[in-house]
């Protein structure tokens, strides 16, 4: 058991226990841009733990998982931004406490064309 | 022409890292696999070529790395704090905020760190306002929305991408 051994394993570990708290997150979250925040970060930085943990136990494969952690990295925000924007797109309101919370109201639909 | 050496070296970094064997085939086959990507992808890949390795723009690289990261922890324990929390003590609302970015890869780095620090969320990006969700909205006031969620990254994204 070296020191890369123990690292590898707690990131694993880390990992883990964020992707679960992300799966609590959309569980517990009242509508879906709530449930994208905790899903999008708890799931970014579980993914990276536990892919990057695995590259420190493996160490031959240890550039292939960081290649992979740099594309999750880059490529899960854009996917939560698309959804975020899609759903309010189909006409899904966020939930807010006062009335003017809502910046976005009236201008979605400016460029429509795009 | 710089921009076609450094999409190429980039494509055939990640093949090597891939692959991660020096077999002169792999490494014939990548070189060939890269440079007919590039051919076709050089021109939207990137707006700097080379210039883009500058020791000032590398070192503020790694600098944004460091923040990122920093960020990136903040926002899953202030996640993981709101969904342990019995009470659930969100505050939800859009905001929009205005950035002062011009180049359009810059932007999608913001909107990609925005959306990975606590809290936020990019919804949009329109001309140079990003319509942001954010869990817990303190201040309505632009000014302090500006530099509450993105200030930090966009002094370090001037440097790197203008």
């Amino acid at each position: 058991m070296s020191v890369l051994t123990y690292l590898g394993y707690a990131m694993v570990t880390v990992g883990v226990i964020f992707l679960f708290l992300g799966a609590l997150g959309i569980f517990r979250m009242p509508d879906v841009y709530n449930r994208l925040q905790a899903g999008t970060k708890a799931t970014t930085l579980g993914a990276l733990g536990t892919i990057l943990g695995v590259g420190l136990l493996q160490p031959e494969w240890f550039w292939k998982t960081l290649i992979i952690a740099i594309f999750i990295a880059i490529s899960n925000p854009i996917s939560s931004h698309a959804l975020a924007r899609g759903s309010y797109k189909i006409g899904i309101k966020p939930i807010t406490k006062e009335d003017d919370m809502d910046a976005y109201a009236g201008v979605e639909t400016e460029n429509e064309e795009e | 022409m710089s921009r076609f050496i450094f999409t190429f070296a980039v494509y055939f970094l990640i093949w090597m890292g891939f692959t991660t064997s020096f077999d002169p085939q792999e490494l014939i086959a990548g070189a060939v696999l890269s440079l007919i990507i590039t051919f076709f992808s050089y021109k939207s890949f990137t707006d700097l070529g080379l210039s883009f390795l500058n020791p000032k723009r590398l070192f503020n690289i790694v600098k944004y790395m460091f923040v990122f990261i920093i960020a990136l922890f903040k926002a899953n324990f202030d996640v993981a704090k709101r969904v342990i929390n019995p009470k659930l003590p969100i505050n939800p609302g859009i905001v929009a905020y205005k950035t002062k970015l011009k180049s359009d890869t810059a932007k999608v780095f913001l909107a990609n760190s925005i959306t990975l620090t606590p809290g936020t969320l990019t919804v949009d990006v329109i001309g140079d306002t990003l319509y942001i969700h954010w869990i817990d909205v303190i201040t309505k006031d632009p000014q302090k929305i500006y530099s509450e969620i993105g200030e930090q990254f966009e002094v370090i994204l001037k440097e790197i991408f203008e």
